[in-house]
């Protein structure tokens, strides 16, 4: 058997829609069948990681939280898979917002403002940008490739933090423990909801959003991101520069990575900590494909991966499952959804070979 | 021949053939998807002629010898070799039938050597010393010199065809394909593969010869079988013919003629290049060496030239894609650009066509409204942009200038506003000229404004550029055909690599002139090697 | 052993993962594909072969099992990028997430175990050379494999007919098509190549390197792997050259740790990533160099017409 692609004179909107959808769909279904693997009834299992997290006010609030940060870097990666710049190292430019905008607070922790919380969220935009510059000028100045550098800084970031926690910045009453010291009442990001946890960070996600969806729809700044992403001649031959596309790109997206940064902090964890992120950086690129690079598509795409995260450590206490499952699942979500973007350009036919020889004598 | 079947290589096969054609086809068809490329084709090409498959693009030629090489599978139909009906899977078993091929867009690899890359098409295992022996002497024989241990990226178009046409001859073919062999060719280049191909010919093996040039069908050709959209409109001895008659088969009507009658008025220089010196940006590309020329408004200035002897690098130049170092070294419009990108050009009143229509000129994903901003956001940045410093595309004012455009070209489309990739070559192409037209440019800047394009689209653009030279404007023209700049040309100049000749008046100039010129000093060496 | 000696091997033995994964990634990319997934297979490699090797007791089981682990991920990596065209960076990113994932998932149970180390062989005589013996010939089979498989490549892709074509498909796919030469088969069995070379370089690091199972252990050497095709300019010899220089700079940095030479020991542990992005910028700033190594069809889809 052999499977053949016949590519599509439209692209096909129904597919475009059901993409995502189909690829959820078999996620679950293989999850089910992990569960089984597993020992666990895949009905309850399933349950308890998919349903439960949703039906308690709390637990929505804490989707929330961890949405927030999952959709505003993918909705900056989308910007940069967009115009063709494979901007993979949102991790350490979440760290290193995290880090920029923790300054106040840690160093110059006496200083209490009501401006005090605008700047780490400024700092905290400025220190993601400017840990992306650094691929950004790499590979529009030196031709380095931004994959590579990028994912390297990660693990330069996550050094870095760990470093700053265990020596210049732990907390001197903390009992050596690897931390700083906890933010004061004008460093935390309050709470938008009286019923809940959730923070402002997932107003700032929403927002980063609806106006990214903005440009890419009516501006022709959005015009020029997908111009180039398609074709960089074709762009140059618009008068777009490539070059310029690389920094824009790269410090957009670091910036609203280092907001998710400092939001989650400064909202969530109140400190710095050695590991401030569950992956958050890596997870949204999952969530930027899922959503189609669609900022809006993005949003429903970050509450699903914010799900996995609450789902994994649902199954551990319910049925005794490692959480190590949500990264599986995510990971099975990534490869499904791109298998299911090729149904968009292509119809696939499966073409048994015994029959070959009927196919050619017949018109099909 | 020599490695394959171990026998003698340039020795006569005539005798090894019983009676009757040595290749008949019949009803062969290609459906792709809901697309009928070829519609029940019958062709059938006797032993020892040399057969001309005639036919606009897109009509379905290559499509049809893809089958016959085992590249595309058959959607019906038989093919029937040397009497017996035989399924060719693969380039493998046309080879082993004795079928060799000469593609269009050369099945070469630019990082292998000459060797290498012969080696690749043989179904043994071959030392590359034997294969690189068995070429030198088939080369030889056929007089297509060719260094087995260069590498391919180095060497010019002529010589990348030597390559493939003594790959297909090392199989020892009894039919050899040749898809537009002569569209990157000089005139002398061509004649010397004519003689090449009579020499195959007097050997006793047949010739598919694949063209849309009537003149040189004529000089060649035996028999001929005319394609068009896919079916067969005719087969007839091309030298009873007429080109009009051939040109009625191939388009089925009547093809408006080039009108130039009449004098242009010459006003001022327009467009102007100054000792215009570029180097390669990349290893594949060539330097632009001391170019100077002048437009004046009422001129068409066409440059001709074989493909890659500086052309997308002189319309990068002029186009501002790529700036140059020298404000001076490039004038529209009597004022320095050099340094200038390509949207302060377009605002001086200067438009463009680049070559590539797919990815450069155009981009296939986005819809034909969205390739008119692609072109036009800064020139016309009034009437499609607004919101201020939001620039916001407007997208009523962008829709009907797109419908205004398609118009006025006469583009055929399905829809209000496809994607431009939905298009024929032909249809988009007219709303890339039409794009620029649209605007009345003072100074036009064409490469290879028809590459590609059936004969309705290319007759209309051709017209469309006499015309715009007629209303003042400067037009410049860059082209591989010759008979489209014998069309439209009022100067002709020629580009070999990267150097421009003087430009000279259109009537003054003959093919034979330009052919000469266009081989530049390489040319005559390469003539003089082979004989 | 003088001090001499045991860094060397040490080097040895922090090189031989880079040089496996980044050989097969080599191959990989020769015929045109770029393959981002070598942390995943890299990282399942290590687990599988961990696994097995407690299972079992036999680390050349395990050796298999990390072997077949790369493969099948690499088939994943194949069935999605080659059989259905999906784009390769974000294949790629996808098959290190579910990699890293997985691998967590199969290896916690085996978290804090006493792992078994592969035994070094001695080659007679050889290994009885002064200095030269110990260090070379009295290894692991691993270290024997990496230096075979990269020798292998090298007349693989340069003396062999299939090797030409292999670089014909990385070179043009197109034209390779038209001449007959069947694109995806040659694509598929390179990146399963790559996806065994991973396997086993994980392998090493569960059995060799530190033979016992850490979450996410590859630490980035996937990536390394990586960088390295790069600077080896898509060369097999020189893909040794590069492995063994970054076995140096990570070696160094922990002995500088272990000395205490007053650095603190997170911005050491950073030497070989920032190493990484250093000879990236050496190596890529010279952009004429970088288009002609380059296998001209690297990382484009390819859809055969039929």
């Amino acid at each position: 058997m052999r499977i053949e692609l016949e590519k599509r004179a439209k692209v096909s909107t129904l597919f475009s829609v059901l993409s995502p959808f189909i690829a959820f769909a078999l996620t679950i279904v293989f999850g089910g069948i992990m569960f089984a693997l597993l020992g666990k009834s895949p009905v309850t299992a399933l349950y308890s990681f998919f349903v439960e997290p949703l039906i308690e006010v709390w637990s929505l609030h804490e989707l929330a939280i961890k949405a927030a940060p999952l959709i505003l870097i993918g909705v900056g990666l989308s910007v940069c898979f967009r115009s063709n710049n494979w901007n993979i190292g949102a991790e350490g430019q979440f760290i290193m917002g995290a880090i920029a905008g923790s300054i106040l607070p840690v160093v110059f922790y006496d200083w209490q403002s009501p401006l005090v919380l605008p700047l780490m969220m400024l700092f905290g935009m400025i220190g993601g940008a400017l840990f992306a510059a650094i691929p950004a000028f790499l590979k529009a100045h030196m031709n380095t490739n931004e994959i590579l550098t990028s994912l390297m800084l990660v693990y330069v970031a996550q050094l870095f933090l760990d470093w700053l926690v265990r020596g210049p910045w732990r907390n001197p009453q903390g009992m050596n423990f690897p931390e700083t010291r906890t933010f004061g009442p004008d460093a935390i990001l309050p709470e938008m909801l009286a019923s809940g946890r959730t923070h402002w960070g997932f107003a700032f996600a929403i927002i980063a959003a609806v106006l990214v969806w903005f440009m890419m729809r009516y501006t022709l700044r959005g015009f020029e991101i997908t111009v180039l992403g398609q074709s960089e001649r074709a762009g140059r031959f618009a008068g777009f520069s490539s070059r310029k596309m690389i920094w824009f790109s790269m410090l957009f997206s670091g910036a609203l990575a280092g907001l998710a940064g400092i939001a989650e902090v400064s909202g969530a964890i109140q400190q710095l900590r050695p590991v401030i992120s569950p992956g958050y950086g890596f997870t949204a690129i999952i969530v930027a494909f899922l959503g189609r690079l669609n900022p809006l598509g993005i949003v429903a795409a970050g509450l699903v991966l914010a799900l996995t995260y609450l789902g994994g450590e649902a199954a551990q206490l319910s049925i005794g499952v490692s959480d190590k499952v949500t990264r599986v699942f995510q990971g099975l979500l990534l490869f499904f959804v791109l298998s299911c973007d090729t149904l968009i350009h292509y119809r696939i036919r499966l073409v048994w070979e015994r029959f070959a020889v009927a196919k050619t004598d017949e018109a099909h | 021949m020599g490695i394959e079947e171990g026998k003698e290589g340039g020795v006569p096969v005539k005798g090894q053939i019983a009676s009757g054609p040595l290749l008949a086809v019949s009803k062969l068809t290609k459906l792709f998807g809901s697309f009928t490329a070829c519609n029940a084709i019958d062709l059938h090409i006797e032993p020892g002629e040399i057969h001309a498959l005639l036919g606009e693009n897109g009509a379905g030629k290559s499509t049809l010898v893809k089958m016959l090489f085992g590249v595309l599978a058959p959607s019906a139909g038989e093919i029937i070799w040397q009497g017996e009906n035989v399924r060719i899977n693969s380039p493998g078993d046309a080879r082993k039938l004795g079928i060799g091929m000469v593609f269009q867009h050369f099945s070469l690899f630019e990082a292998l050597t000459v060797a290498e890359n012969i080696a690749l098409s043989m179904d043994r295992n071959v030392s590359l010393t034997r294969v690189a022996e068995e070429a030198s002497r088939l080369s030889h024989v056929y007089g297509l010199p060719l260094d087995p241990n260069a590498h391919v990226a180095d060497l010019s178009v002529g010589e990348r065809q030597r390559i493939e046409i003594v790959r297909a001859l090392l199989q020892n073919p009894q039919l050899i394909i040749l898809d537009e062999p002569t569209s990157v060719l000089t005139p002398q280049e061509a004649d010397r593969l004519f003689e090449t191909l009579r020499k195959l010919k007097s050997e006793g093996r047949s010739v598919l010869y694949i063209s849309h040039r009537l003149e040189e069908v004529q000089r060649l050709c035996d028999r001929a079988t005319v394609l068009r959209h896919g079916k067969v409109t005719g087969a007839c001895d091309p030298r009873a013919e007429t080109p009009a008659s051939l040109a009625r088969m191939m388009v089925g009507s009547d093809v408006a003629v080039v009108t130039a009658e009449g004098t242009n008025t010459r006003g001022d220089v327009q467009l102007e290049a100054r000792h215009l010196s570029v180097a390669a940006r990349t290893p594949f590309a060539v330097s632009l060496k001391d170019v100077c020329l002048k437009v004046r408004s009422g001129e068409v200035l066409a440059i001709a030239g074989v493909a890659g002897n500086g052309q997308g690098e002189l319309f990068d130049a002029l186009s501002g894609e790529y700036t140059v170092a020298d404000d001076n070294a490039v004038q529209i419009r009597q004022r320095p650009v050099g340094t200038k990108n390509i949207n302060a050009r377009r605002l001086i009143g200067a438009g463009f066509v680049p070559e590539e229509r797919h990815g450069h000129a155009a981009v296939s994903t986005l819809s034909l409204s969205d390739n008119l901003v692609l072109a036009r956001h800064r020139s016309d940045r009034r009437a499609f942009l607004g919101g201020g410093l939001l620039k916001i595309i407007r997208q009523g004012a962008v829709k009907a200038a797109t419908k205004r455009i398609s118009e006025a070209m006469d583009v055929r489309k399905s829809g209000e506003d496809p994607p431009a990739g939905s298009l024929s070559g032909g249809n988009l192409q007219k709303f890339i000229v039409g794009r620029e037209l649209d605007r009345q440019p003072a100074v036009l800047v064409v490469n290879q404004p028809t590459w590609g394009v059936d004969a309705g689209a290319a007759s209309r653009i051709r017209q469309a550029l006499v015309d715009l030279a007629r209303a003042g404007s400067a037009v410049l023209v860059i082209s591989q055909d010759l008979d489209e700049i014998f069309e439209v040309a009022t100067e002709i100049a020629v580009i070999s690599e990267g150097r421009l000749s003087d430009p000279y008046p259109a009537r003054e100039l003959s093919r034979e002139k330009i052919g000469l010129l266009m081989g530049g000093i390489h040319g005559e060496a390469g003539a003089a090697h082979a004989h | 052993m003088g001090i001499i000696e045991a860094i060397l091997l040490s080097v040895i033995t922090a090189a031989t993962p880079l040089v496996l994964a980044a050989a097969g990634e080599l191959v990989a990319e020769r015929s045109g594909v770029l393959n981002l997934g070598v942390e995943g297979m890299m990282i399942m490699g290590a687990v599988s072969a961990f696994a097995a090797t407690q299972i079992t007791g036999s680390p050349y089981v395990g050796i298999l099992a990390g072997v077949a682990a790369g493969l099948l991920f690499a088939l994943f990596f194949g069935f999605l990028t080659l059989t259905l065209v999906a784009n390769q960076v974000a294949t790629g990113l996808a098959l290190t997430l579910l990699g890293l994932g997985v691998s967590g998932m199969l290896g916690e149970s085996f978290l804090g175990m006493q792992g078994i180390k592969l035994q070094p062989i001695a080659i007679p005589l050889l290994s009885e050379v002064p200095f030269l013996g110990p260090l070379l010939f009295r290894q692991d089979a691993i270290f024997y494999l990496s230096i075979a498989i990269v020798a292998g490549i090298h007349w693989f892709l340069f003396r062999s007919r299939a090797g030409l074509k292999l670089r014909a498909v990385g070179d043009s796919h197109a034209s390779a098509h038209a001449l007959g030469v069947d694109v995806i088969r040659i694509r598929y069995l390179a990146v399963l190549f790559g996806g065994a070379c991973a396997g086993l370089a994980g392998a090493q690091l569960s059995l060799v390197y530190t033979p016992q199972w850490v979450e996410n252990m590859s630490a980035g050497r996937g990536w390394i792997a990586l960088a390295l095709v790069v600077f080896a300019s898509w060369r097999p010899w020189r893909v040794v050259a590069g492995g063994y220089l970054f076995g140096a700079v990570s070696i160094s940095q922990l002995h500088a740790q272990a000395f205490g030479i007053g650095i603190p020991s997170q911005f050491l542990s950073s030497l070989p990533y920032v190493a990484t992005i250093v000879v990236l910028i050496l190596i890529s700033h010279n952009r004429r160099m970088t288009l002609i190594n380059t296998p001209a069809s690297l990382g484009k889809p390819f859809v055969p017409e039929r």
